[in-house]
C-alpha cells in the first residue's frame, strides 16, 4: 500500500528524513532531535501533524454518541472547549486515545482527533454503534480534509498571537476559537502534547502551506519532526498508541497506563462497566517511569527485571536530551511501580541499573 | 556531500579503518553519522580485545536508532577513545579526528585488500 503523504510534503526542503508512521510518510528529523527539542523546550518549534484523523460528529444525538464511545464526560464540554479521552472497548482495553473538540457551530458539533491509521477504525466504529442505538447524528471522516499543525514552547504564544486574528493569549488549556492564521481559516485550540505551551492549528489541507511557511519563515519557528516529537512526549510521560498501548500487541487499560484520570465512570460508555471493577479491584501492572542509573539505553521491548527476574518490559525509551540521562516507560507490578524502587533493564542482554521515578522525568 | 577521505579504506556497513601502517584507527564514516542523527551512546571493547573483520565489535546508539558496529579489519584494540563515553556527539562533529572509535593492531596486512576504496564507498553512498 502507497504511504499516504501530508499536504506539506513540498514544503518540508531538501534536508527532512523521513519515516512511516501509521501508513503516513512523515519528516522525522529536519535538523537534528536534539536541536529540534531543544527549540521546544526553550524558545518554539512547528511539527506537521497531519497525519493525526479528523472526524466530525453532529446533529440532535451528537453528544449522546461521543458520551457513549469516549472514557471522559463529553457533557462538560462548554463550546471551545476541549479533552483528552480514551475509546476502550467492553472489556475496557485502550483502542486509541484521542481528543475531543466541541465546536461552536449550530447546534452539537464535536471534532476528535485519532491517531494516525486509525481513523478510518474510528469512523466505522462510530457509524456502527450509531446505527446500533439508533441516535441522530452525522459522522464524517474529514481526515483528508484537514491538516493541522503543532505550534509549541514557550514562545507560542507570541508566535501565534503574531499570526491571528484571534486573542489568543487568554486561551487556558484546550480552549479554542476559529480565527484567521495567516490569512487562512483555521480552528486554534491551546493543546499540544510536548508539555509545553502550545497551540494546535487546524485548517483546510490545500491551505497548510501558507500557515507553515508563516511560522517558519516570518515568526522563526524550528521545524520539527517526530523523532522530537517522541523525544519530548516520552520525557512527559505520555503515551504513545501502538506502543505504550495496542488492542492486539500491549493490551491495556486506562488505569493500567496510568490515564485513568480521563475516565469519568459517572458516565455510560463501552468499557464503563469493566473499568468500574478494575478501579475498585486495583491494577496488577502500573506504568512507570525509570531512569537507568548505568551508561546505556533502554528501548522499547527490552525487559525490566527485579533482582535478576523478568517483571515486565520497557514500551518506550530514549536519551532524555534535557537531561542527558537514559528514561524509559512500561508496565512493572504495581507493587514495584513506587517512585524509588530499584529495578534494572536487560540492555542487549546486561543488566543495568535502573530507578523507578515519577513522570514528568522533567520539571512541569 | 559526504566527506570521504583517501587516506582509510571503507566497510560497505559505513566503518573505516586507516591503511597507515600496523596501527590503524577504526570509526564510522560522515555518511554513517548523518544517517544515525544524534549520536548520544558507544559501546566498545577494551584495550587487548581482539576484533575480526566483518564481525561486530561495539554499538552505537543515536537518539533513534542502535546500530552495531562491524569490524573493518582484524587485529588486537591498542586504544579506545574513551572521550567518547563522556561526548558522544564527537562521533557527529568530527568522525574521521576526534570521533575515532579504536586503534588497532592490524593481524593481517592483507584484510585491507577486501575493503572499498575511497572511489568504491562513495559510489555506494551515493
Amino acid at each position: 500500500m502507497a504511504l499516504r503523504k501530508p499536504p506539506l510534503s513540498g514544503a518540508y526542503g531538501a534536508d527532512a528524513r523521513f519515516t512511516d508512521f501509521g501508513g503516513w510518510e512523515m519528516p522525522v528529523e529536519f535538523d537534528s532531535i536534539r536541536t529540534e527539542h531543544a527549540a521546544v523546550r526553550e524558545s518554539v518549534g512547528i511539527f506537521d501533524v497531519s497525519h493525526m484523523g479528523e472526524i466530525t460528529v453532529t446533529g440532535p444525538d451528537a453528544t449522546a454518541l461521543m458520551q457513549r464511545l469516549t472514557s471522559n464526560d463529553v457533557s462538560a464540554l462548554s463550546v471551545g472547549d476541549s479533552q483528552y479521552a480514551m475509546i476502550t472497548d467492553e472489556s475496557g482495553t485502550i483502542i486509541d486515545d484521542t481528543i475531543v473538540y466541541r465546536l461552536p457551530d449550530e447546534g452539537e458539533r464535536y471534532l476528535f482527533v485519532p491517531n494516525a491509521g486509525h481513523d478510518e477504525e474510528a469512523y466505522r466504529r462510530w457509524v456502527d454503534h450509531r446505527d446500533e442505538w439508533d441516535l441522530a447524528a452525522d459522522v464524517e471522516n474529514e481526515t483528508d480534509e484537514w491538516a493541522m499543525v503543532a505550534v509549541q514552547g514557550p514562545d507560542a504564544v507570541d508566535a501565534v498571537g503574531s499570526q491571528t486574528d484571534a486573542d489568543v493569549e487568554p486561551f487556558s488549556w484546550g480552549e479554542g476559537a476559529y480565527a484567521d492564521v495567516a490569512g487562512v481559516r483555521s480552528w486554534v485550540s491551546r493543546t499540544g502534547y510536548t508539555g509545553e505551551d502550545g497551540f494546535e492549528i487546524l485548517c483546510p489541507t490545500d491551505e497548510v502551506g501558507a500557515i507553515w511557511e508563516a511560522f517558519v519563515d516570518a515568526e522563526g519557528c524550528e521545524p520539527c519532526g517526530l523523532g522530537a516529537r517522541d523525544t519530548l512526549r516520552t520525557e512527559m510521560g505520555f503515551l504513545l498508541s501502538g506502543q505504550d498501548f495496542d488492542p492486539d500487541d500491549e493490551p491495556r487499560n486506562p488505569y493500567e497506563a496510568g490515564v485513568g484520570w480521563t475516565v469519568d465512570l459517572d458516565t455510560e460508555f463501552v468499557g464503563r462497566d469493566a473499568l468500574a471493577r478494575v478501579a475498585s479491584d486495583g491494577v496488577e501492572e502500573a506504568f512507570a517511569g525509570l531512569i537507568l542509573r548505568e551508561r546505556g539505553i533502554a528501548r522499547h521491548g527490552y525487559e525490566i527485571l527485579a533482582d535478576g527476574e523478568p517483571v515486565g518490559h520497557v514500551t518506550s525509551g530514549t536519551m532524555s536530551p534535557t537531561l542527558g540521562e537514559a528514561i524509559a516507560l512500561g508496565y512493572v507490578p504495581a507493587a514495584l511501580a513506587e517512585p524509588g524502587t530499584e529495578l534494572s533493564v536487560a540492555v542487549r542482554g546486561q543488566e543495568k541499573r535502573a530507578e523507578v521515578v515519577s513522570t514528568p522525568f522533567i520539571e512541569d | 556531500m559526504f566527506e570521504v577521505p583517501e587516506d582509510r579504506k571503507y566497510l560497505e556497513s559505513h566503518e573505516y579503518a586507516t591503511t597507515d601502517g600496523d596501527t590503524a584507527t577504526v570509526g564510522i564514516t560522515d555518511f554513517a553519522q548523518d544517517e544515525l542523527g544524534d549520536v548520544v551512546f558507544v559501546e566498545l571493547p577494551e584495550v587487548g580485545d581482539e576484533i575480526t573483520q566483518g564481525e561486530e565489535f561495539g554499538v552505537v546508539e543515536s537518539i533513534k536508532a542502535v546500530s552495531d558496529l562491524y569490524a573493518p579489519i582484524s587485529g588486537t584494540v591498542t586504544a579506545v577513545n574513551e572521550e567518547l563515553f563522556d561526548r558522544p556527539e564527537l562521533v557527529n562533529d568530527d568522525p574521521y579526528g576526534d570521533g575515532w572509535m579504536l586503534e588497532v593492531d592490524v593481524s593481517d596486512d592483507g584484510a585491507f585488500d577486501d575493503l572499498l576504496s575511497a572511489d568504491e564507498y562513495r559510489e555506494q553512498t551515493e
